[in-house]
Order: C-alpha cells, then sequence, then structure tokens
C-alpha cells in the first residue's frame, strides 16, 4: 500500500503518545468533558481531546458513535450538555456557529450544502470574511464594497483554479455533480481562510475518479500550514493520508495514535474494524 | 410565452383607450353618496329600523333617509363637499342611544370626495354603557368577536353574579378545563399530522368548523344539500377505504378502476339528491349527526391525504411549497363551506337554554358536561389506541422517526392515511363540542386553530400526548386570563404563552431536542 | 353583460390605489419569502399596524400625517422584533405558526371593546387623509386619465404616491439584493446551516430581513389608512395575507419587480371574475348563489390559485423554470 510512504518521510506526530486524550506537543483545538445526550442516550462524552496543528488527523468509529454530533458540538451547531473547548487558545464552548467560523475553524457537510439557486461564484464570494457591502448600511455604498468585491473574485478564481470549477463560475451551484459540489464546498470554506478546516464525510458520495483529487487536495491543505480534521469511513483513505488517527465508539473516545497504532490495537479492531468486516462478509454472502 | 403576453396587453391597453370613459365607468358616476348600516348592539346580525337620518349642506337640507328592516340608510348627495349629518334621536329606540364619539350629539360632519360612496358608521348602544366599560367584561362591548362573545356567555353568570374571587376561579377554571379539552380532542390530529409528515395542516381549523357544520346540517334537518354531501363523502370514502385496505392485494388497474367508480358514483347520485331536494329531508338527534359528522370529517381528511398530500410528497414538492398549499386548501375549504352553509351564526337546537347544574362552587349546563364527559373518553381512548394497537404504536413509530419506520418495514404511506382519518375524525368531533359549547360559524375553526397552534407548541409540536397537555393548558390560561383582563385579549394570552415557550423550550413540553445536521 | 367595460374595470383597478398598495406589502413579503425564504403568514399585522399608527396618530391625538408614518413604522419595528426573537433561530415553520397567529391576534385585540378609545374598536377611526389632501397638487373634483383609465384627483394622488413608494421599494430592492448583503441574504435562503458555517450570522440578517419587509408592509398600510381615509380592524383579515401571497408567486418570487406584475395581475382577474360572476348572476346563469357568495366564491378561487401556482408554476407567470427546478430540497 502506498499509504505507509506517505507519512514515512515526516512522521509530525512524533511526540505523541498513542493513547486516547493524549497530550500533543502544539494543539490547535483542546476539548474537555463534551457531553451530549438526546432523551436518555449518550451521544457524545468525550473526556479530553486534543487536535494537533498542522496535521490531518481522522475522526472514525462505527455507526452511531457519535462523529457528526462531536462535529455539531465543536463548531457550535448543536448545544452540549456540558463541556470547555478552545481553539487557538481562545475558548470557543457555547460560542454559536457563526463565531466559531470566524474564530478560524470551518466545517463542510456531510450532506453537502451547495447554495443551489445561487452561481458557483457567489457562493464562493459569500465566504469571504469582513465584507463591508455585507452590512445592511454599507450594502448601499456600492463603491466602497466594490473594490473589495474585485479583491475577493480575484482571490475566489484562484480557488476555484485550484479545485477546477473555473469553467463553471456561471453555472447555478445546484447544477454541479456531487462529487463538484464537496470540491465547491470546501473551495468555498477556505475563502474565509481558516486556521482549521472540519470536513464531515468529503469522500461520501463522490465518484471514484475524483477521490484521487480531493485526497490530493486535502494534503496539500496540511501542507500550506493548515489543520485538517475529518470524519470518513472508507479505511483506505483514513490509513492513507491521516497523520493521527481518533477512534470514537459509543461517544467516547477509545483509542488514538498513528494508523500503524491504530491498526494494531485490538480494542479498535473489536469496535469498528470487526464489526465492519462482519458486515462486509454478509455483504459478501449476499452477493452469491 | 413572453412575446404573446405583451401582444395581449398592448391588445387590451388599446382596447380600452378607445372606449369613451363615462360608458365604462357608469357604476363610478352614479354619484356621491352617504350610506351605512346601524345594527343592534345586542345583536349584530339585527339592524335597527326606523332611525331617520339627515343631511344638511350648510343650513339646507340636502337630503334625507330612514333605516330599513336590515339598519341600512343611504342618502344621495348633489355633490362633493361637507356635509353635515344629523341623527334624530326621538327615532333611536329608547334602549339605545347614539354612540358618541365621531358623532356629537347625534351631529358629525363628513367629507365626501367627487364619486364617492361614502360609508358612516353610526353605532349604538346602551344608556351609560360608555361609562363603565371597563368594569366587567359586559355583553355590550364583546359581542362583535363570535368567540369571545359566545366565551362570554360562559362567564358572563360568573361577572353576574359578582361572587368572590375564589367561586369566580373555580367556575372560569372548569370552563377552562372544557375549553381546553375541546383544543385538545381538535388538536391531536394536527401534531399527528405533523408529527409524521413534518407539514403543519394550516387548514385544521377549517376542518374543525367543516365538522360542527356538518352536524348541524344533520340535526336540523338535511335535504338536498345534506344528501348531496353525504353522497360525496360516501363515494370519497369507499375509494379511500379501498386504497388503504387493498392496496397491494388487488391489481393496480382494478383498484383505481373501482375508487374511481365509487367517486363518480357519489358524485351522481349526489347531483340526483341534490335536483330532488326537499323531497328526501330527514333529520337525526345531534349525538347521531355528531357522528355522521366525525365519519365525513374522518373522510374528508383522509382523501385530502390520498388525494392531494401523498401525490405531492411523491413528487418531491419542498416543505415550504406544501405549507402554502395548505393555507391555499384553508382558503378553498373555509369559503367552500361558506357558500355550501351561508356566513350566519347559529347554534344546535334545543341546547341552547339548559337550567344548569351545580356542583358544590361551580355551576354548569347539562351540555357541557356531555362535552367535557366525551372529550375525556375520547382522550383517554385515543390515547388506549396509540398505546397499545398495533397501528397506533406505527403512528407513534412514524412521528417518532418517518425514514427509521420505513427502513424498518413499516407502510409509512397507509399509516399516514390513518393519521389524516383519525385526524379529520377528531377535528369534525372538536368542531361538535366547539359548537355545542359556542356557536357555529364558518370563521370558527380558524379562531379555534390559533388555540390549537398554542397547544400543539406548548406541548411539542408532533407529540399526540403534548398536544393534550398543551390544549389543557392553553384552555385553562386563556379562561383565567379574564378574571383580570378583558375576555378579548384570551387569544392574545395563548400567543404570549406560545412565544414565551418557543423562548424557554422551543421543543414544547413534551418534545424532545432534536438532532442537528 | 359588457366584456369590453368589465375588461376596462379590470384594467383600472390593476393600475388603481389598491393595486398599488399591495404591491407594497407584497414588496415587503418578497424580502420576507422571495429573497430570505421566511414563511411570513401574518403580512397583514404589519398593515395594521401601520394603518393604526397613521389613524391613531391622526384621528384621536391630532398629530401630523408624517408623525402618523413614522408611529406607524415604529409599531411594525416593534411587532418584528417581538415575532422576530423567539421564532427566527428555531426552524421555518413556527415563524409562520407565531405570524399567522399574531396578525390575527392583533385584529382581534384593535377591535375589542377595551381598546376603544383608542382604536375606535369595530367601528374603526375615520376622517384620516385631510393632511394627505392638503398636499394634493391635483384638483380633487376633475378627473384624470384618459378613456376608461380616469382616476378622480384624490384618487390620483394616492396613486401616484403609492406607485412611487412602490418604485421606491423596488428601487431599494434591486440595490440590496445586488450587493453582498444580498448574497448574503440569498445564501439563507438556500440554506442556512452553510452560510452560518462561513461565520455569517444568520439570525441578524433574518431579523434585518424580517424588519425590513415589516417596514414596508406597514407603510402599504399607511398608505391604506390616508387612501380610504377611515380604517375598520376586519379589514385586516388573514385573507389580506393569502392575496399578497398569491400576488408574489403570481409575479414571481424572488424577483425585483414580481410584487409589482402580480399585484397587477391579481388585481386585474378579481376585477375580472366579480365583473363576470356579476354579469352571469344578472343573466341568471347561477342559480344557486346570490350577491354575497360570489366574493366566497372568489376567495376560494385565490385559494386554489394558490395552490396551482405553487405546485406547477412556483416561478410565477413569467418566472424562469429552470431556476426553481433546480430547487430539490
Amino acid at each position: 500500500m502506498s499509504s505507509d510512504e506517505t507519512n514515512v518521510g515526516v512522521d509530525r506526530m512524533a511526540d505523541a503518545e498513542p493513547v486516547p486524550g493524549s497530550a500533543k506537543p502544539d494543539p490547535i483545538l483542546v476539548a474537555d468533558g463534551v457531553r451530549r445526550s438526546f432523551g436518555g442516550l449518550t451521544a457524545v462524552d468525550v473526556g479530553h481531546l486534543e487536535v494537533q496543528r498542522g496535521t490531518i488527523t481522522a475522526l472514525i468509529g462505527p455507526n452511531g458513535a457519535g462523529k457528526s454530533t462531536l462535529f455539531n458540538l465543536l463548531t457550535g451547531f448543536d448545544r452540549v450538555d456540558g463541556g470547555r473547548w478552545t481553539f487557538q487558545g481562545g475558548a470557543v464552548n457555547g460560542k454559536s456557529g457563526h463565531r466559531v467560523a470566524r474564530a478560524g475553524m470551518v466545517r463542510t457537510f456531510q450532506l453537502t450544502k451547495a447554495l443551489t439557486r445561487m452561481t458557483v461564484l457567489d457562493n464562493m464570494l459569500l465566504g469571504a470574511p469582513g465584507q463591508f457591502g455585507e452590512r445592511m448600511a454599507g450594502a448601499f455604498l456600492r463603491p466602497v464594497w466594490q473594490r473589495q468585491e474585485r479583491e475577493n473574485t480575484r482571490r475566489a478564481m484562484e480557488l476555484l483554479e485550484r479545485f477546477k470549477l473555473v469553467d463553471k463560475r456561471e453555472d447555478m451551484a445546484g447544477s454541479l455533480s456531487g462529487g463538484q459540489r464537496k470540491l465547491l464546498e470546501m473551495a468555498r470554506s477556505l475563502m474565509t481562510d481558516p486556521a482549521m478546516i472540519m470536513l464531515d464525510e468529503p469522500m461520501a458520495g463522490v465518484n471514484p475518479a475524483l477521490v484521487q483529487s480531493l485526497l490530493g487536495h486535502i494534503t496539500s491543505l496540511r501542507d500550506e500550514g493548515k489543520t485538517v480534521l475529518f470524519v470518513e469511513h472508507d479505511m483506505d483513505v483514513i490509513m492513507g493520508i491521516s497523520d493521527w488517527i481518533v477512534v470514537l465508539a459509543q461517544g467516547r473516545v477509545i483509542a488514538e495514535g498513528r494508523p500503524s497504532d491504530i491498526r494494531s490495537n485490538q480494542q479498535v479492531i473489536d469496535a469498528y474494524l470487526g464489526a465492519q468486516e462482519e458486515t462486509a462478509e454478509v455483504g459478501g454472502s449476499d452477493d452469491d | 410565452m413572453r412575446t404573446r403576453l405583451v401582444t395581449v396587453l398592448l391588445a387590451l391597453i388599446t382596447a380600452i383607450l378607445v372606449i369613451p370613459g363615462p360608458a365604462a365607468t357608469a357604476d363610478e358616476q352614479g354619484g356621491e353618496s352617504l350610506h351605512g348600516q346601524i345594527l343592534n348592539p345586542e345583536d349584530r346580525d339585527q339592524g335597527v329600523e326606523g332611525i331617520r337620518i339627515t343631511v344638511f349642506d350648510g343650513e339646507d337640507e340636502t337630503g334625507a333617509a330612514e333605516t330599513d328592516s336590515d339598519g341600512m340608510w343611504e342618502v344621495e348627495l348633489p355633490g362633493p363637499g361637507t356635509y353635515r349629518v344629523v341623527v334624530d334621536q326621538e327615532s333611536v329606540p329608547s334602549e339605545f342611544v347614539v354612540r358618541e364619539g365621531l358623532i356629537v350629539d347625534g351631529e358629525t360632519e363628513v367629507e365626501v370626495e367627487a364619486g364617492g360612496q361614502r360609508p358612516l358608521i353610526i353605532g349604538l348602544e346602551r344608556p351609560g354603557a360608555s361609562d363603565d366599560d371597563s368594569a366587567s367584561p359586559s355583553e355590550e362591548e364583546s359581542e362583535d368577536s363570535g368567540a369571545a362573545a359566545a366565551d362570554d356567555e360562559a362567564v358572563a353568570p360568573v361577572a353576574d353574579s359578582g361572587g368572590s374571587f375564589g367561586e369566580r376561579f373555580v367556575q372560569l377554571a372548569a370552563a377552562g378545563l372544557l375549553f381546553g379539552l375541546v383544543i385538545a380532542v381538535s388538536a391531536i390530529g394536527l401534531s399527528l399530522i405533523f408529527g409524521t409528515t413534518k407539514m403543519i395542516n394550516f387548514a385544521h381549523g377549517d376542518m374543525v368548523t367543516f365538522g360542527a357544520m356538518a352536524a348541524l346540517v344533520f340535526s336540523s334537518g338535511a335535504a338536498g344539500l345534506g344528501n348531496s354531501l353525504l353522497a360525496i363523502f360516501a363515494g370519497l370514502g369507499v375509494a379511500v377505504l379501498l386504497g388503504g385496505f387493498l392496496e397491494g392485494r388487488w391489481p393496480r388497474a382494478v383498484l383505481i378502476t373501482a375508487q374511481w367508480t365509487a367517486i363518480f358514483v357519489g358524485i351522481a347520485l349526489a347531483t340526483v339528491l341534490g335536483v330532488m331536494g326537499d323531497a328526501v329531508g330527514w333529520s337525526v338527534p345531534l349525538w347521531l349527526a355528531a357522528g355522521i359528522a366525525v365519519l365525513m370529517g374522518a373522510v374528508l381528511g383522509a382523501s385530502m391525504e390520498r388525494y392531494i398530500w401523498r401525490p405531492l410528497r411523491h413528487r418531491n414538492v419542498a416543505l415550504i411549497q406544501m405549507f402554502i398549499v395548505s393555507i391555499g386548501l384553508a382558503l378553498v375549504v373555509r369559503h367552500v363551506i361558506l357558500v355550501l352553509f351561508g356566513a350566519g351564526r347559529s347554534r344546535y337546537a334545543g341546547y341552547q337554554i339548559q337550567e344548569p347544574v351545580r356542583f358544590g362552587p361551580v355551576e354548569m349546563a347539562p351540555r357541557d358536561l356531555v362535552v367535557m364527559a366525551v372529550a375525556v373518553v375520547v382522550l383517554v381512548g385515543v390515547a388506549c389506541l396509540l398505546q397499545f394497537t398495533r397501528i397506533g404504536k406505527a403512528m407513534r413509530a412514524v412521528s417518532d422517526n418517518r425514514d427509521l419506520s420505513e427502513s424498518s418495514g413499516i407502510d409509512v404511506d397507509r399509516v399516514t392515511l390513518y393519521v389524516w382519518g383519525l385526524g379529520g375524525g377528531l377535528s369534525a368531533l372538536g368542531g361538535v363540542l366547539y359548537g355545542l359549547n359556542q356557536v357555529v360559524e364558518y370563521e370558527m375553526g380558524f379562531r379555534l386553530l390559533l388555540m390549537m397552534f398554542a397547544a400543539v407548541i406548548l406541548g411539542g409540536l408532533g407529540t399526540a400526548y403534548g398536544a393534550m397537555v398543551g390544549g389543557l393548558a392553553v384552555g385553562m390560561v386563556a379562561m383565567l386570563s379574564t378574571l383580570w383582563f378583558p375576555s378579548q385579549l384570551m387569544q392574545a394570552w395563548a400567543l404570549a404563552l406560545m412565544i414565551l415557550m418557543l423562548l424557554i423550550r422551543p421543543q414544547g413540553l413534551l418534545g424532545r431536542r432534536e438532532r442537528v445536521g | 353583460m359588457d366584456i369590453l367595460s368589465i375588461l376596462a374595470e379590470s384594467t383600472r383597478s390593476a393600475l388603481g390605489p389598491i393595486a398599488a398598495i399591495y404591491a407594497l406589502a407584497a414588496v415587503g413579503l418578497n424580502f420576507h419569502f422571495g429573497y430570505t425564504g421566511l414563511l411570513n403568514f401574518g403580512q397583514v399585522g404589519f398593515m395594521l399596524v401601520g394603518a393604526y399608527g397613521v389613524g391613531i396618530s391622526v384621528a384621536v391625538f391630532d398629530l401630523p400625517l408624517l408623525a402618523g408614518f413614522a408611529v406607524g413604522l415604529l409599531c411594525a419595528l416593534v411587532l418584528a422584533l417581538l415575532l422576530g426573537v423567539p421564532t427566527l433561530r428555531l426552524r421555518a415553520d413556527y415563524l409562520a405558526i407565531t405570524t399567522i397567529a399574531a396578525a390575527e391576534v392583533l385584529r382581534l385585540v384593535y377591535r375589542a371593546g377595551f381598546a376603544e378609545p383608542l382604536t375606535g374598536g369595530v367601528y374603526g377611526l375615520q376622517n384620516l387623509s385631510s393632511g394627505f389632501r392638503a398636499l394634493n397638487p391635483f384638483d380633487g373634483g376633475t378627473r384624470y386619465g384618459v378613456g376608461a383609465l380616469a382616476y378622480n384627483g384624490n384618487h390620483m394622488w394616492v396613486l401616484v404616491v403609492t406607485w412611487g413608494l412602490v418604485l421606491l421599494m423596488v428601487g431599494l430592492t434591486w440595490m440590496l439584493m445586488h450587493s453582498p448583503w444580498g448574497r448574503v441574504i440569498k445564501g439563507v435562503r438556500e440554506d442556512e446551516d452553510a452560510v452560518r458555517s462561513l461565520g455569517k450570522n444568520v439570525f441578524g440578517y433574518k431579523m434585518q430581513a424580517l424588519v425590513l419587509g415589516g417596514l414596508i408592509g406597514a407603510m402599504a398600510g399607511c398608505m391604506l389608512a390616508v387612501y380610504q381615509a377611515s380604517i375598520q380592524p376586519d379589514q385586516f383579515k388573514p385573507q389580506v395575507t393569502f392575496f399578497l401571497w398569491v400576488i408574489l408567486l403570481l409575479g414571481g418570487a424572488g424577483r425585483v419587480f414580481g410584487p409589482v406584475l402580480g399585484a397587477m395581475a391579481f388585481w386585474f382577474l378579481m376585477t375580472f371574475t366579480d365583473g363576470l360572476l356579476k354579469g352571469f348572476g344578472s343573466m341568471g346563469w347561477l342559480p344557486f348563489l346570490s350577491g354575497p357568495d360570489y366574493g366566497a366564491i372568489q376567495l376560494a378561487f385565490v385559494g386554489l390559485l394558490l395552490v396551482v401556482l405553487i405546485v406547477f408554476r412556483p416561478q410565477g407567470i413569467i418566472g424562469d423554470r429552470k431556476e426553481m427546478l433546480i430547487n430539490v430540497k
């Protein structure tokens, strides 16, 4: 597998111990005691979690492990029952979604949220932060915001170029294919110039031909110094590009470590990989 | 499309510009006039006859009129200008006086513009009514709004007897319980429908009106109209039932043919019965009429689901669009009811005047006791249905999570059909109970709808038990508020309660916080 | 029955003051639903507070007309905040329920007996337009216009001012919607979570749109009071809101000129069907119906129109089908 080679060059997590809740040398996100339950059912109960700056961290776990809920909680899209977390040293718990995003932690969604009846370029421009013309009074001062608009358009075009969407810029976002929408969503979140980008199942529903290019985009984000946290199901993908893996089961972190640590972790195999193999076997026998 | 439209428009504009003005606007050139209607302050449906109104231009009399049996009057004027209108106080029946306000000492000045046919409002009141209007929610000031008026009648004995605070409290609490039970019965369907389809049925109030009206027709004598309605609903009912039970068991083509045959037979029968008119007149006691109304309500609900909502869902029409469809349907149902049954306010014959029964401090008419008993029995019955029967459990499951239920093998469409049938039947029953307690008129359902909204949000949208709890709470709060505040503010308090709930616990008393994303 | 004169009368009402007032209120609703996706089923409530703002200021407190407008707009602002704060953080349907209930409760409160010293109760308020007519450059007694399209001086004045306001508000819509602010607003309509994830304060934007549309609705209410010179609470029944929805959907929601075209088309249709029904009635073609039923039939027709439009042509009569078809949510 090529997966091992990518991680051979530099081990970005050399100083971290592969145990749940381990301390990282330079954490960008530190969470403590994050809890959330739905009608008596505990969806998330994370004791301590740190995410290392400038790495790709994967969040995995069986269905219903609380990965998406944890995402929603950390990004302010759902209210916690308890817990604190800091991002780049500042507390962000209890802040609403847009404030978390402004702090530099931007997310995408499992079900892609392209703004369907707006053009691709408008989708991109919406991501630009600090626009004067987005204030109601400012909207009337066309000359003032137009300069900013030109600069934002230039940046948007660069990103569209990079994500190979530049030809589609005048099309309605709703006319894009599923994979293109994922790309658009990623490009749009980059418009906000985030320090950390959180991808909720970026490969789900993407045509296999596009997967490689999406992977390329994710690794290049890290190489530019951004932190990536992502939820994914496809084990090949996870093992291939992650620097660090956090395993969630029944709302708790049961294991953390480099891909190689996780692969050999018995608890993980029991909780997750085993379960997956089982279903794979069942699926296989069904085919016959 | 666009060019055709423009051509038509241009042609039209040309045509209109060449029409000579006076001919086209003949009705507007009818000249200036003043008109109005003087109503009996104690019964807004009655006009007051024989009141003389004289119009002066300066000191010259330009015209005079006397109200007719409906209280209508009209004075033709020679042209635009300012006129002095004098109401002859002598001609006003001795039990009333002209309401002061715009009119001072029976006189007022009005300005009439060119071509204007201006209404002038002249109100009557009981002597001295305006002096003590803050004393109690007296009949005079509150008879205008149907709900408030009828509620006042329930409240009136308390206010009149001027009992101690404690007595009034207990009496109003009983009235609140009654009102709450009626709201609860009507609102369960609203909440269950929301639970299963995530759609707010804005036409639910008009389904309530429909039930009340249907019971009125069959209890007071169903001739042409009642028979026709019954025939149409029988046809629809058979069609929906066939679909509900035999879908998948009979071949599709046969089933559809059978369904449409049923519907067309119903319509044909309705036409025949309608033409025969009074020849086949009959009437049944109210309890039986109520039963028929509930069945018809169930058919109405189920056929709405089968022939409107299910096709829309299968077309993937967005929820927001569905809301607007239900608003449109509400308008259609309400005004079809208005055309069929008229705008009058009526009561179920034989239940208007009853000697109240006393239970300690509480005094209640026997009809209200029956209403309460029926409501309680029905609520318990619905709870049992939801709790213990297979279809009830399925309803709760679909309400809880539609997708999960679908994937675990529940026939979601069929459950939804039953929910609509149940909801329609319950709302019709709610209408009968509400009408028994108050009056039957074509907007009663819409007013109750506001209370139902408050109830379902208070209890938790989508939960049947929440609607029951919320209904009781809203009924209580609305009635008890009249202890301190004017009765017309009842609805306002219900709304305030709802908004408060949205602020502190948007998921309602019994609702659960939803998952996001 | 003279079909040509019915057509003429319909055209006259399509351009008349009432159509203009409804167009104005629909411009407000366009901000709510067309651009922001807010389900406001109580636009009539904003019209009511606007109209009574003028009515109470002028008739009860003898304030000048402009003060009345200011009071009306202020009331609309307060109403928008009261409706928005509890509901705009929640799902769209909560706003729908709250607005429809609030508008009706407002009507019941304004017509209630205890409010009579201020609102005139069921009788409403009268003699409201002298201040407006004092400014009238037209002569109240003369008719202006060509052929069938003639209005008397007072109506002409209302007509010019109201259509002027409509144009002004349409201009405002255009400017706002072609700015980054409008881009965020449209983004909220498409998917508010996506917009929130990009760091925009969605609640704030929705509130701004609710207030702005409400203010425009109140302005329409003010003009209604001025036009009629009198107001009664029962003019502000829920069907007014539904008329506005039909207008918006006829013209095309989310289009700058949608409400204007919609209002014209709607009042043309209303007057036309009214003329037809009366014509048929006078010829004895409608055996089971009497005069008052025609109004009810028309309202049922409005409801039907609403259903048919939203299901089959959600883009409006002249809208772009392609744009709406993409909307598969």
